[in-house]
């Protein structure tokens, strides 16, 4: 039982050993040396006060990713889309911070942030609904509204909300809506917004093992048929977990304007991270106290990563190609797990 | 000029049609290969991930021997590896298909990110490297309005509309297409006559890598004659609509693909032409249009279709 107990945590960790192991191949087949590239990588996430705050910095959201991610997961539905869901809550929390003016901060924040969710959790209940009454698969479903998001984005900055001339932006949001910045080093202003994530990881480890709603979401995604069959409504519990899972993407997007320069909304999709959610969540097994140290490790390697193409001349785009390593290794990995399950449950029966 | 008259406008102009082919030849490929794929019983939403490699693979193919079908055919041989990536964790070790897809579209994002610098100096885009010519058929040519359609094209086109046919008629037609339908519909019963499920899903995954990474191709050296990175931009996703639409059969898909091609191609010819002063400001909400097009596709809300019934489930061998 003690083996099965480090299972867990043992397929995550060797995928993403082997991921850097033939990560490092592609770095030699360019002419590099991957030694000096890991440790330029590990020095730029960690190597100071500065680059650790820049860490933590990038974390903070890839914590809400990750936990909207892996919330779906748990709960049988594959949400991709929290990409969109992630511009669409800092689209409509930043057009109520702008406004924000006179409110004071501690009224101000909580409004900010819970619009931000409702915006994104509104984007995800769309391709809830239609996986819930039509069947549409939420893959599909939530990647065009990934694309829909991107150009209504663009849309609002270089419309409605335009401010200025240059790249397109919307006005800085109010000052009140601002998170208090907890820590200055230097130029990295580190804010409240990854105790707010932490908390929320919390909060969601809480709902998922000492709640009837959490018990009852874990049963569809574990057998929805007997879920059904248990008196638990899956479309109910689909459009649900849909509106959760967004609704945590959407505050990642919304914590990210309220917390870092320039707080203004861009447009532009959120370079990523909605996508990076997948990979924390199965490094951290769906798990939220996992997915805060997966969240920190991918943050390290994209911080680490940026100072690798400043100092050894390598494309940061080598920690994409890890991150889809680690995603189809533990996908094959996950079947492994299931072989020896029912073979020992075999075993049992003969 | 009212919308009604400029659209009116578009529709009789020949230019149009041939737009809405060019537009539909990348959809129509992948779209096939989603057929072949799902039709054996394994999802691929990976399609989007082996286009951009096939329309990578063949630029830098074309780059090294100047000869743009040289790098077409790398592009088909690195299309077949990628996918069989995919058929190995979803067939061998009945993986979750959609992680492992996903982890496979990651991966193509990554890998022509990061070979852009190092092969061709810089990011973004590449220069011009070289394209296949239009294929002229001189007869075809002299007859009005179907000669500015049909006259002088890539020949992509003609071999997608080609493919069609012909995976129509393997698919209904031949014991190898029974097999692949057989094996997607009821693997159990499928394997008791004596079918082999593996290797029936096998040719349908590496099918869908051929497919798509000549659809991939199409865009690069059948079009542009350069790679943009992310130039796919959600096409992969498009053509598992179309192929949903079709209700996974060949002939299905391309007619949906043709669909999505006309919306492109409306979309570009209203925001070229000067019939309707389409302001910067509006143009992501065109943009947007071939997307919630698919999303109400995919949604269902223009008839139902019903998939293979094994689609995604992964066969374990008693």
């Amino acid at each position: 039982m003690n083996r099965s107990k480090l299972y867990p945590l043992l397929v995550p960790t060797v995928a993403v050993l082997i991921a850097l192991a033939v990560a490092s191949v592609i770095i030699i087949v360019i002419g590099k040396n991957p030694i000096t590239a890991y440790a330029v990588m590990i020095k730029g996430a960690f190597g100071g006060a500065e680059q650790l705050a820049n860490t933590i910095v990038k974390m903070t959201p890839l914590v809400l990713t990750g936990l909207a991610v892996g919330f779906g997961f748990r709960a049988g539905v594959f949400n991709i889309g929290a990409e969109g869901q992630m511009a669409i809550g800092a689209l409509i929390g930043s057009m109520v911070a702008i406004n924000m003016g006179a409110v004071p901060s501690i009224i101000s924040i909580p409004i900010v942030i819970i619009t931000g969710m409702l915006g994104g959790a509104l984007w995800a209940s769309i391709a809830g609904f239609l996986k819930a009454f039509t069947g549409a698969h939420e893959v599909i479903s939530t990647i065009m509204l990934n694309w829909i998001a991107a150009n209504l984005a663009s849309f609002m900055v270089t419309g409605p909300l335009a401010v200025g001339s240059g790249t397109p932006k919307s006005p800085e949001i109010a000052e009140s809506a601002k998170l208090p910045i907890i820590l200055k080093v230097q130029a990295t202003e580190l804010s409240i917004g990854i105790i707010i994530a932490v908390v929320v990881a919390i909060i969601m480890q809480i709902i998922l093992e000492r709640t009837t709603m959490g018990y009852e979401l874990k049963g569809v995604g574990f057998n929805p048929y007997a879920a059904e069959y248990g008196g638990i409504s899956i479309k109910k519990s689909i459009i649900l977990t849909m509106a959760i899972s967004g609704a945590l993407a959407g505050m990642a997007g919304i914590i990210d304007i309220m917390g870092v320069p320039p707080h203004r909304f861009v447009g532009e999709l959120t370079g990523g991270r909605g996508f990076d959610g997948i990979t924390i969540a199965l490094i951290g097994r769906n798990n939220p106290v996992g997915i805060i140290f997966a969240a920190l490790l991918i943050a390290a390697l994209r911080t680490g990563s940026n100072a690798m193409q400043i100092s050894a001349q390598i494309p940061d785009d080598i920690v994409i190609i890890i991150q889809g390593i680690v995603i189809f290794l533990v996908a094959a990995e996950r079947i492994v797990a299931t072989i020896i399950y029912w073979k020992r449950k075999r075993g049992e029966l003969a | 000029m009212s919308w009604i008259e400029a659209i009116f406008s578009i529709l009789v102009n020949p230019l149009f049609y041939k737009l809405m082919l060019l537009s539909a030849t990348p959809l129509i490929f992948a779209s096939l290969g989603g057929v072949y794929s799902e039709s054996t019983g394994v999802t691929n939403i990976a399609l989007e991930g082996i286009m951009l490699m096939g329309a990578f693979v063949s630029i830098v193919f074309t780059q090294i021997t100047g000869n743009p079908w040289i790098g077409v055919l790398v592009a088909v041989i690195v299309g077949l590896g990628f996918s069989w990536l995919h058929a190995w964790a979803s067939i061998r070790w009945s993986a979750n298909q959609i992680v492992s897809a996903t982890a496979l579209i990651i991966i193509a994002q990554g890998i022509t990110s990061f070979l852009m610098k190092p092969i061709f100096g810089h990011e973004g885009q590449t220069d011009f490297i070289g394209k296949i010519g239009d294929f002229e058929i001189p007869f075809l040519k002299k007859i009005p309005f179907i000669g500015d359609i049909f006259g002088e094209l890539s020949p992509f086109v003609y071999i997608a509309l080609g493919l069609v046919a012909l995976s129509w008629f393997i698919m209904y037609k031949t014991p190898l297409g029974l097999r692949m339908r057989a094996v997607g519909e009821n693997p159990e019963a499928a394997d008791t006559l004596g079918i082999d499920v593996y290797k029936t899903r096998y040719f349908g995954v590496l099918m869908s890598g051929v497919l798509a990474s000549l659809g991939g191709a199409f865009l690069s050296v059948g079009e542009l004659g350069r790679f943009v990175e992310n130039m796919i931009h959600g096409r992969g996703f498009i053509a598992l609509a179309a192929m949903i639409l079709g209700n996974w059969n060949p002939a299905g898909a391309m007619w949906a693909a043709l669909l999505f091609g006309a919306a492109e191609a409306m979309n570009l010819q209203l925001q070229s032409s000067s019939i309707v002063s389409v302001s910067a400001t509006v143009k992501p909400l065109f943009n947007m249009l071939p997307f919630v097009v698919t999303l109400i596709v995919v949604g269902g809300f223009i008839g139902k279709t019903r998939p293979p019934a094994a689609d995604g489930i992964p066969y374990e061998k008693e």
